[in-house]
């Protein structure tokens, strides 16, 4: 019996009535319940990557409502700072004339209007705050099994970490084109759009946002609390947007401030922008600052990916 | 039936352990272990909570890395080719690994995307695998939906996804009723014997490992301590149990009794003879004709066969040890039993 089952190993037309009979409870022995030849497997190393991406961002795209509350903190920032608080109000307030308020504003936000400084800071913010739950969904995962279930798998262990930046950057992306819309109806200055500036916008905060989500991806791989990487998370993510030039210029902070918002990717990415949507004048070199995100992106998705070759399984 | 096959020269290993030995800090999880598993039968791996049963099926399965020692799946070194075993092996693990917000049928391709099915198979063989487990009905939903005997049965055929050879089970029917227990069991027997597969199991129930496995490791402590069939493992409990009952409590003929060859011991209390026997058929007969020639009564004579509960409990010993669980774990087997009873 056992070679008669070897033989027809891969013959595969089981009859209709017997079918049914299968149907009727158990008869487990039936014949023709064989497994068809196995397929081929795609071996390459970046296989599932896709899969994995993919499931991240479907849960994410299916529950508008996770979407929706994640725009609200950029929106409220703009209606508070960019509108209620405006810097520029304050500076109409003191007296000069219309030119020299202009001078002054453009000295320091390399615009005249400081609402389209703040848009372009909340591009930043968005993708930032996006980028910290990165690593949140990995402590989920390994909480709720799902990873052990990856870790068996062939799948490669930097894909993993590759699927979880991408699935974060893919976000960041959409999300940052809805606030930039909404910050253009609210009144931001779209007057120097082009199409290359706003693709090159956009692949200034990719890099950024591969960057970041590298870095809390990776500081949650060996986590299984997320109370821990909760405050992993505020103790990072403050710090970087208040010690950059997201909000405000850095020429008006103290220096050992402006000497953090020097080194901070994320000012670089505000400055690329802002010179690349609001044609923003005084800003160093757009070449500078491609080149220190794309370093940014490259480095930590590097330490990324060899990090979890040795701590993602114990 | 295939027991005694397997003991055959021709049943290759397709798993080899020697020596392998998993340390947590100052804990030895996993011990030292030696065994075999055999190509196409059951082999179960029984013993008490926190006995290393889970860490052994992880240093298989490529998900911890041994201490030391050595081990051999499908032919690969489980840190050497960890790739090859991760291919060749199915894994279904004591919790659930399923992604609640997903629904089943995408839990089990996204299964085969990271084994790197192509999709033109992989739809058609989730379907196939749906059907096994009977969940085609529940294809569609979200996993959060089911209930603790459809994610297991779900992470059944998420196990089975990439055509394994060998299937790992970690306490397939924890939680589970009785109705979905037999039929996971069945799956089993099923996977055996139409499928051809080798399964390496782990369970607490203890006349189910009986009735399903081949062959039994009792492991405690991280030591294995016993393997064999489940009759090898209840023979060297020793042997069958015959009560018989005297309407004469003197004189005491326990000596006598003792004298016969199958007997192994004897104990009286009042009136009852407790008998333990090799062959207790055979032996029971000579026992009352004895008695009988002695010119004593016999009111009751009762035959227990040993069970694989008496063997387990004669290997590990009495006491429970939950104290040696760590927090984590009875974390997750607090959520999976909530799970299953939701
Ligand atoms: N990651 C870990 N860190 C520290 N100790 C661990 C770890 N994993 C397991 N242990 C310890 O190793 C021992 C064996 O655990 P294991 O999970 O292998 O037991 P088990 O036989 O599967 O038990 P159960 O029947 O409860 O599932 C336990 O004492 C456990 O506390
Ligand atoms: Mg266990």
């Amino acid at each position: 019996m056992d070679t008669d089952k070897i033989n027809s190993a891969n013959v595969e037309t089981p009859s209709a009535d017997s079918a049914v009979e299968q149907k009727q409870e158990a008869s487990p022995m039936v014949k023709e319940r064989k497994f068809r030849t196995p397929p081929k497997p795609n071996t390459s190393p970046l296989h599932g990557l896709w899969a994995l991406t993919n499931r991240d961002l479907r849960k994410w795209y299916l529950n508008p409502i996770q979407l929706l509350i994640s725009l609200i903190q950029p929106i409220i920032w703009l209606a508070l700072f960019g509108k209620a608080l405006n810097f520029g109000t304050f500076i109409a307030g003191s007296g000069a004339t219309p030119a020299q308020q202009n001078a002054i504003l453009l000295s320091f936000f390399g615009t005249t209007s400081y609402f389209s400084f703040l848009a372009c800071g909340m591009l930043a913010f968005i993708v930032l705050f996006t980028s910290a739950f990165s690593g949140m969904s990995v402590v989920f995962d390994r909480r709720f099994g799902f990873l052990n279930k990856a870790l068996t798998t062939p799948v490669a262990r930097g894909s993993i970490v590759m699927g979880k930046i991408l699935q974060s950057v893919g976000r960041s992306l959409v999300q940052a084109a809805i606030v930039l819309v909404i910050a253009v109806v609210l009144g931001m200055d779209a007057s120097h759009f082009t199409v290359l500036g706003i693709v090159g916008a956009f692949f200034a905060i990719f890099l950024m946002g591969i960057g970041l989500s590298a870095l809390f991806t990776m500081l949650a791989l060996r986590s299984a609390d997320w109370q821990t990487q909760t405050a992993i998370i505020n103790l990072i993510n403050l710090p970087l947007l208040f010690a950059s030039n997201a909000l405000f210029p850095t020429k008006i902070m103290p220096t050992w401030l402006q000497d953090i918002a020097n080194v901070n990717p994320v000012s670089y990415a505000n400055d690329a922008t802002r010179q690349l949507l609001i044609g923003a004048t005084n800003m160093p070199n757009l070449l500078v600052d491609f080149s220190v995100l794309i370093a940014f992106a490259v480095i930590l998705s590097t330490i990324g990916i060899v990090l979890s070759w040795r701590f993602l399984s114990k | 039936m295939p027991t005694t096959q397997n003991e055959g020269m021709n049943a290759s290993k397709i798993v080899k352990v020697e020596n392998l030995s998993k340390t947590f800090g100052a804990l030895k999880a996993v011990d030292n272990v030696s065994f075999e598993v055999y190509e196409g039968e059951i082999f179960g791996f029984l013993g008490p909570n926190g006995a290393g049963k889970t860490t052994t099926i992880n240093m298989l399965t490529t998900l911890i890395k041994p201490s030391s020692g050595k081990a051999e799946v499908c032919g690969y070194d489980v840190f050497k080719h960890a790739n090859e075993v991760r291919r060749s092996v199915g894994v279904v693990p004591q919790e659930y690994t399923a992604d609640e917000d997903m629904t089943g049928i995408n839990n089990i391709l996204l299964c085969a995307d990271l084994y790197g099915m192509p999709r033109s198979d992989s739809k058609i063989h989730a379907e196939e695998l749906l059907e096994l487990v009977e969940l085609q009905d529940a294809a569609k939903r979200k996993v959060s939906t089911y209930s603790g005997g459809m994610r297991r049965r779900l992470e059944l055929a998420c196990g089975l996804i990439n055509y394994p050879k060998l299937l790992f089970l970690d306490e397939p029917t924890l939680g589970l009723d009785v109705q979905t227990r037999t039929a996971v069991w069945r799956y089993i027997k099923t996977l055996k014997e139409d499928y051809h597969m080798t399964l390496f199991m782990t369970t607490h129930y203890l006349e189910e490992a009986d009735s399903v496995c081949d062959r039994i490791a009792i492991i405690d402590h991280g030591h294995i301590i016993k393997t064999g069939s489940p009759e090898e493992l209840k023979e060297s409990v020793g042997g069958d149990v015959i009560v018989v009952s005297v309407k004469e409590s003197e004189p005491d003929i326990s000596s006598d009794i003792a004298q016969i060859k199958l007997v192994t011991s004897v104990r009286k209390n009042d009136s009852t003879y407790r008998i333990k026997a090799e062959l207790g058929e055979e032996a029971s007969p000579q026992i009352t004709d004895l008695i009988r020639s002695k010119g004593l009564h016999v009111t009751k004579v009762s035959l227990t066969k040993p069970t694989l509960d008496e063997a387990y409990l004669e290997f590990t010993g009495r006491s429970l040890r939950e104290e040696e669980v760590d927090k984590l774990q009875m974390f997750r087997q607090r959520v999976t039993m909530r799970r299953a009873r939701s």
